[in-house]
């Protein structure tokens, strides 16, 4: 078959134009065929957090130290500037329209861990321009740090402070560096992520695995005979901010 | 090129103005670098206020730009003769703000290097996508209305038939850069102070104010430095105009504090106890805030009556007095005012710091030098016919 120079460059730039009409209806409709798919089938990774047991020993730091050693997240020193993925907050600000007047008093001073909620409709994915943050089917909400542009639009969607991000260099501020994770740029934005990296190879996030008193459990939201649905089964939870229609993945045993 | 070359040619006077600007623009130039090196640590911002000067500037900016629709709408639809002449600043007013507005997000940007990656991966999700869409393509109209209409006076020709269709697509466009720039923050859910349907109007409304202010201070600039004369009446109609919007601004901030405060839900009150009155000792916004009413209220007395308003210098300070109210309002406090409380209700101040302001003060002296230039080859095209 003999085809003309005109005849090539005509298919070959309609097949560019295919192409790039696919990549778009792709884009638009959403779909990525190249996500990669949870580990099982449709898990939906949470968190249970007893308060009950974690206010019983107020300056256990066991969870926030534990996921700092593993993500290499930096000790800013300006407290207004720094870097967290999971910290403890006062009580009245974590539940902040929860409560009463006497639940305050009661619980005043206590402190309990507070990160990313993993939210089942995030507004940090609704904003992100670039799609640098996504959510996985298994409802973790991921960060490419390669993609962050930094424009800090998920910082001011998030409604639960879970964002933080790198002012300067944080590299210099990270105490014991570990090389089983990669450390972050300045001008990108960062936060928990469930610890998918130990998922992946089958073990519970560091938080969990550290807590002495079991205070966090951790598990498949969407398995009726897992730990967490046992225990959502047998006591009263909350959610940080439910009205929102965010749909976190962290409750709290109160 | 773009009848540059009428740029070149100008008194001292023109020049000693370029270069004033040029220092400034180089001082923001360093500053800039100088954040590029160390990071956004440069700046006051902060975990809890993570928009501050640069965004606040943004959107006050869209704002001027969109503002261009005041002189193109009448003269386009209404056929107001008047603002034939001033058609033209009007637009160009809008090329050198909308570049300001784009700037001002790159220098907020943490890896500015990655920008346009809102172009490689596009999220149509993202109000920012569509905010650098709807920005971009009012760029590239109202610079394409621009240079054909003004080519066209400089040749003496009627512009081509075809430019009036696209200076009425202007129009609607003009509304939309606005209010996408509102939708960026009006949906949150967590920041109830952005969480309000009038944000878009508010931002029209304040944004016809400001624009057309600013537009009026500069035709009696033009008036004063050069040959240029924008007319009596259509600096008029101007000042009329500013104070239609200056008015409907102020009666949307009013429906604003009445839902707020007659609702007496807590964390809605608190970002204007914040802004108003300080919030657990947090004052640094409350001078800013009240001299902004202040200003509001004397432009809105000297605007409202007509006496008042139709003298030159009376109209001047007005104008001065709208920009400036404005300015802090949405330049500042609504930003800023959004961040604070945080949703975990912390008060955290932001004051922006030296290097912040030289950028803004970077970025402003840019947009003046392009309307000096701009405005200089237009009346250089009109001084020759």
């Amino acid at each position: 078959m003999k085809i003309t120079r005109k005849e090539f460059l005509c298919i070959a730039g309609l097949a560019a134009a295919g192409a790039g009409a696919a990549k778009a209806v792709q884009t638009i409709g959403g779909a990525d065929p190249a996500a990669p798919q949870a580990s099982g089938a449709a898990k939906r990774w949470g968190m249970v957090i007893d308060f009950q047991k974690c206010r019983a020993d107020r300056d256990c730091d066991d969870c926030l130290n534990a996921c700092r050693a593993a993500h290499n997240v930096p000790d800013i020193p300006e407290r207004e500037r720094e870097v967290k993925w999971v910290w403890k907050e006062r009580y009245e600000k974590v539940f902040p329209f929860q409560q009463t007047d006497y639940t305050r008093r009661a619980f005043e001073g206590h402190v309990l861990p507070i990160l990313c909620n993993q939210c089942a409709n995030p507004a940090c994915v609704r904003v992100c321009p670039t799609a640098a943050t996504w959510k996985r089917e298994d409802g973790i909400v991921m960060m490419d740090w390669h993609r962050c542009i930094g424009c800090r639009y998920c910082m001011a969607a998030c409604p639960y402070g879970s964002r933080s991000f790198n002012w300067s260099d944080p590299r210099p501020h990270i105490g014991k560096l570990t090389s089983e994770f990669p450390t972050r740029t300045k001008g990108v934005v960062e936060k928990c992520n469930f610890c998918e990296e130990r998922l992946a190879n089958g073990r519970v996030p560091a938080c969990v695995e550290a807590c002495r008193r079991k205070a966090i459990v951790f598990g498949d939201l969407n398995d009726e005979k897992s730990t967490v649905r046992q225990l959502l089964r047998a006591r009263y939870s909350i959610q940080r901010t439910p009205e929102l229609g965010t749909g976190p993945s962290v409750f709290y045993l109160i | 090129m773009f009848m540059l070359e009428k740029a070149m040619i100008g008194s001292r006077r023109y020049w000693g103005w370029l270069a004033f600007l040029l220092v400034l623009i180089a001082l923001g130039g360093v500053c800039y670098l100088r954040q590029l090196r160390y990071g956004l640590i440069v700046t006051g911002l902060s975990r809890d206020v993570t928009w501050g000067l640069y965004i606040a500037q943004f959107t006050f900016f869209v704002g001027v730009a969109a503002s261009a629709v005041m002189v193109v709408l009448p003269y386009y639809l209404h056929d107001v003769r008047q603002f034939q002449k001033i058609t033209i600043l009007g637009e160009l007013l809008a090329v050198s703000s909308v570049t300001m507005c784009m700037l001002f997000i790159l220098v907020d940007m943490g890896q500015p290097a990655r920008v346009l990656n809102v172009l490689r991966y596009p999220t149509l999700h993202s109000l920012m996508f569509w905010d650098m869409v709807s920005l971009g393509g009012y760029l590239a109209l109202n610079a394409v209305i621009s240079v054909v209409m003004l080519s066209a006076e400089r040749n003496g020709v009627p512009a081509p038939r075809w430019i009036k269709p696209v200076a009425i697509l202007s129009i609607p466009w003009a509304v939309s850069i606005h209010t996408v720039t509102a939708f960026l923050y009006s949906g949150l859910p967590g920041r109830t102070f952005w969480l309000t349907a009038i944000l878009a109007p508010r931002f029209l409304a304040s944004a016809f104010a400001s624009g057309p202010a600013l537009l009026i201070l500069l035709c009696l600039l033009l008036r004063r430095l050069t040959s240029f004369d924008a007319g009596q009446e259509a600096i008029r109609k101007l000042g009329v105009i500013v104070a239609y919007a200056m008015s409907i601004s102020v009666f949307f901030v009013l429906l604003e504090l009445f839902t707020v405060f007659y609702s007496r839900i807590p964390e809605e009150m608190e970002h204007f106890r914040f802004l108003f009155v300080g919030l657990e000792g947090q004052r640094h916004l409350v001078p800013w805030m009240w001299s902004s009413v202040a200003a509001a209220s004397v432009a809105l007395v000297l605007l409202l009556v007509p006496r008042l308003r139709e003298r030159d210098t009376v109209l001047a300070a007005a104008s001065v007095l709208v920009f400036v109210s404005l300015w802090i309002e949405k330049g500042l406090g609504l930003i800023v005012g959004g961040f604070v409380p945080s949703p975990l209700g912390s008060v955290t101040r932001y004051s922006p710091t030296a290097p912040e302001w030289t950028i803004v003060l970077g970025v402003w002296a840019i947009g003046a030098l392009m309307i000096t230039v701009f405005y200089k080859i237009t009346v250089s095209v009109r001084e020759v016919r």
